[in-house]
Order: structure tokens, then sequence, then C-alpha cells
């Protein structure tokens, strides 16, 4: 316990504030993307569709199953290799790894999020969508302006829940070398030694961050229940 | 494609063997690890629910920790940062565990406990699932706080729990791989090994992604066998976990499972 210094964590301040940004800021574009492709995936499953269906059904079995670090790794690999050959030329084109991060947390999210959404789906009362047909709504104002927004809403605290874990796993892109919170933490503790008040300070970071924000799903919750439905 | 796994490597084995060797550490991770959450997560679960107030706070401040801190970092806790703050015989002591057992324990610790936080949640969920009346009954018996628990409660909430458990167990053997970062060499840490040795990047990857979706299944089926031998008689077959879609029953709506909260 000799000596703990925590002003070098003053000084390296600025650094690990850029490193949390980033963080951020990867977890709201991998929120938005994976919530946007994960309603299209579930959608897609939940109307059967032929073929197509079937395939998002293996693609969020597979994503579901296999660690982020490899789908990482994969994505590092497979991305450069895909652009290229949609771009015509057939070589790989190199991305670099905060693309890849991106690409990688929104694809890697949607799954997850499409599941979420495939059971809000199922979990609709059938007489929401009998009450529709009664009142002749097309399949796309069903969906658009009954059925998603229920699901949404009963699904919203299971989906922000997500999301804190999508943070908290924002700090893998620490195998890519990135300069997220953890990253940022990590490469300071190399240079200046201090790597137990480093990892000490962001773990209270996260943690604060995390916490505060379960709370406040917590809240939200009890708040925007539907009504007359018990929770 | 897969005839590369066959050849030999610098170390006189072949790239095959490195694949089983990450996989050996993947399974002793995720098994030794799964019954430290277990054993874990069912006390502190029970410490949320019961009267006592201290305990329930310590029980809800473990929850709160150790599901509020990412993963990897508690991981660099336990490895980099334990043995520095204890005392320096007993840090010094840790460091000296060679390798690969020096990576192992802080990463066996770190799963145990993490995942322990989340069982936790799923035990205190079940418990506060049942019925009322079975604790109101058990104390007519003149059952007192430790039978009621031993006897009726737990034993019933654990048999309840065990369909959203199978996420925990999934999350588990995935969570593994994050112990690469402090240098245990399991799958996905070999699977890149044989990449960067052989170039050949799709079958290495490709084969350690084989390897997992057959763990998620094994683990997928293990869970519903348990669940199907265990469920308490007349509590209705849990159909969609096992088949999703065949029923067009009506679930109510709020009863989408926490356990949808996934892990990665």
């Amino acid at each position: 316990m000799n000596n703990l210094d925590f002003s070098v964590v003053i000084q390296a301040w600025p650094y690990l504030w850029s490193g949390l940004l980033f963080s951020l800021a990867l977890t709201a574009v991998a929120f938005v993307v994976g919530l946007v492709l994960g309603t299209c995936l579930a959608l897609v499953q939940h109307f059967e569709v032929p073929v197509l269906g079937k395939l998002v059904r293996g693609y969020v079995a597979l994503m579901r199953s296999i660690p982020l670090i490899l789908v990482l790794f994969w994505f590092f690999f497979l991305v450069p290799i895909v652009l290229g050959h949609l771009g015509g030329s057939g070589r790989p084109i190199p991305i670099g790894a905060t693309w890849t991060a991106f690409i990688t947390f929104g694809l890697f999210e949607a799954a997850y999020y499409s599941e979420i959404i495939r059971v809000g789906l199922r979990a609709v009362n059938r007489g929401q969508f009998e009450a529709c047909q009664a009142l002749a709504l097309s399949t796309f104002d069903t969906y658009r302006s009954v059925i998603l927004p229920q699901v949404l809403r009963v699904a919203s605290p299971i989906i922000l829940s997500q999301t804190i874990i999508l943070f908290q796993d924002t700090s893998l892109v620490y195998v890519l070398s990135l300069t997220d919170l953890l990253g940022a933490a990590s490469k300071l503790a190399q240079l200046n030694g201090r790597l137990v008040e480093m990892y000490l300070v962001i773990a209270v970071v996260y943690l604060a961050i995390s916490s505060a924000a379960s709370q406040c799903v917590a809240s939200l919750r009890k708040r925007y229940a539907i009504a007359g439905l018990r929770r | 494609m897969f005839a590369v796994l066959l050849e030999q490597t610098a170390d006189g084995q072949r790239y095959i063997d490195w694949l089983v060797s990450g996989l050996g550490w993947t399974l002793a991770l995720a098994f030794f690890g799964w019954w430290i959450a277990f054993a874990v997560g069912v006390v502190v679960g029970i410490g949320r629910t019961v009267q006592n107030r201290p305990v329930a706070a310590l029980a809800r401040l473990y929850v709160e920790i150790f599901r509020n801190i990412p993963v990897l970092v508690q991981m660099f806790l336990w490895y980099f940062v334990l043995p520095e703050i204890l005392p320096a015989s007993l840090g010094n002591a840790i460091k000296q565990i060679p390798p690969p057992w020096g990576s192992f324990f802080p990463a066996l610790v770190c799963l145990g406990l993490y995942t322990a936080a989340r069982i936790a949640e799923q035990v205190r969920a079940g418990i506060e699932a049942l019925p009322k009346g079975q604790v109101e009954a058990a104390s007519a018996l003149g059952l007192g706080g430790y039978p009621t628990y031993r006897y009726i409660v737990v034993p019933q909430a654990l048999r309840l729990i065990i369909p959203s458990l199978t996420s925990e167990v999934m999350g588990i053997y995935k969570n593994t791989s994050v112990a690469l970062t402090i240098g245990l060499m399991e799958l996905t840490a070999q699977a890149r090994q044989i990449s960067e040795a052989t170039f050949q990047t799709f079958t290495a990857f490709g084969a350690a992604t084989l390897v997992y979706l057959a763990l998620a299944l094994i683990a997928y089926q293990g869970m519903a066998l348990i669940d199907r031998a265990v469920r308490i008689p007349g509590t209705g077959p849990a159909d969609d976990a096992v088949r999703p879609g065949a029923t067009h029953a009506i679930e109510p709506i709020d009863s989408l499972p926490d356990a949808m909260e996934v892990v990665k």
C-alpha cells in the first residue's frame, strides 16, 4: 500500500478525459446503429421473410455465441477485404482500428438489440394486431404507429440496461490498442509506472457512470411503465 | 481449408495442438469459474432478500461494484493492482506464481466474482418471484429463517431461474476470452497466434469460431436438459425457451425476462 500518489491522475486527466469521450462516442454510435439495424433484423425475423429470415437468425445466433474480442479480431481482418471487393479493386482497403471498432460494435450490438425487440414483438397482445386490422391500417402503419412504439416502450429498460453493458464492453477495444478510457489509462500507466492509481481511478469512473445510469434506468422503469401493467 | 492446422509449428507441435490447449484453458476457466460464481452468487442473492439490513446492504454493494465495472478492468485490477496493494511479501509471492498459473488464477477469481454478481441478481429475482404464501406457510409450520430458506425458498427459486441462468453460462465461457489480455493463452489467443504464425487468418479464426459455436450449443442444450429434469411439476414447459416461435400463446407483455439483459 506504499505511497499511492493520485496527483499523477490529475496531470493525466486531459488524456483520460479524451479517452472517456471516445468510449462514450463509441457507445452512442453503437447504440444508434445497433438499435436501428437491430429493429430491422427483428422485423425480418418476425415476418419470417424467406431465406433472409433464416440468414438473419443465423447471424444473430452466431454473434451471440462467440466472444466480442473474437468478433473484433474477425472484423479487423474481414472488413478491409469486404470493402476491397465492394470497391471493385479486389484489394483489401485498410480502415484502421477506430473504424473497425465503430463498425464492429454497431453490427455486434444489432444482434443483441434485435433479440430484445424480437421477444418484445412476440409479447404484444394479439388484440393489438386485430384492432389494427379492424381499423384497416396497412401493415406499415400497424407496425410504425401501434406495435413498435409499444415494443420499444416495454423493452426500453432492457434496451437501456443492455446499453450500459455496451458501455462497459467498449473497454474491450483495448485489444485493438485504441485509446478509450481504459486504453488511455494503460498507455499512461506504461509511461509513468503508476498503474495502481490509473486502474483504480478508471475503475471508479466506470463504476460511477454505470451505476448512475442503472439508477436512472430503475427510476425510468417505475415512471414509464404502461399504466395498468404490473411490473 | 483447415489443412494448415495439421502442419508443424516451430516448436514441433501441430497448430491444432495449440487450439486444443487453448480450448483446455477456456474450458477450465469457464468450468471452475462457474462454480465459484454459482456458490458466491447464491449466497449474495440470498443476502439481497433477507430482513437483516446490514447484510442486505453488503450484498447490494457487492452486486453494484462487480456489475458496474467492466470485466476487462476487473481483470487488470486482480492481475496488476492486487499484488501491489497487498503487503509486499504476499504481493511478491503472487507475482512469483509461474505462468500460466500466474494469469489463470487472477482470471479465475475475476470471472467467478464478476459472474457471481449477475447470478446473485437472478437468484434474487427468483426468490422475489415466489408467492408470499410459501414463506407464510413455512412460518405457520414453525420453521425459522434458516430452514425456510434452506428447504422452501432457495430450492424453488433455483429451479425457477434455470432458463435465465443459461445466458450466464454462455456469458462466462465467452468472457474467458478477456483473459487473453493478461496473457493467458486461451482459445481466442491461440487463434490469433496461429493467424500470426501462418497468415491463414480465415482458417485460424474460423476454427475458433466453430469451437465457440459448439460450446454455445452444448451449453444451451445442457441447460435445457437440466431445466426439463428439475422443473417444478405443473409449472408448464418453458416452450418458448426451447423452441422459439413454436407456440402462438400470448405472453403477458410484462413477462420480458430480465435475463434478456444479456452478457457477451
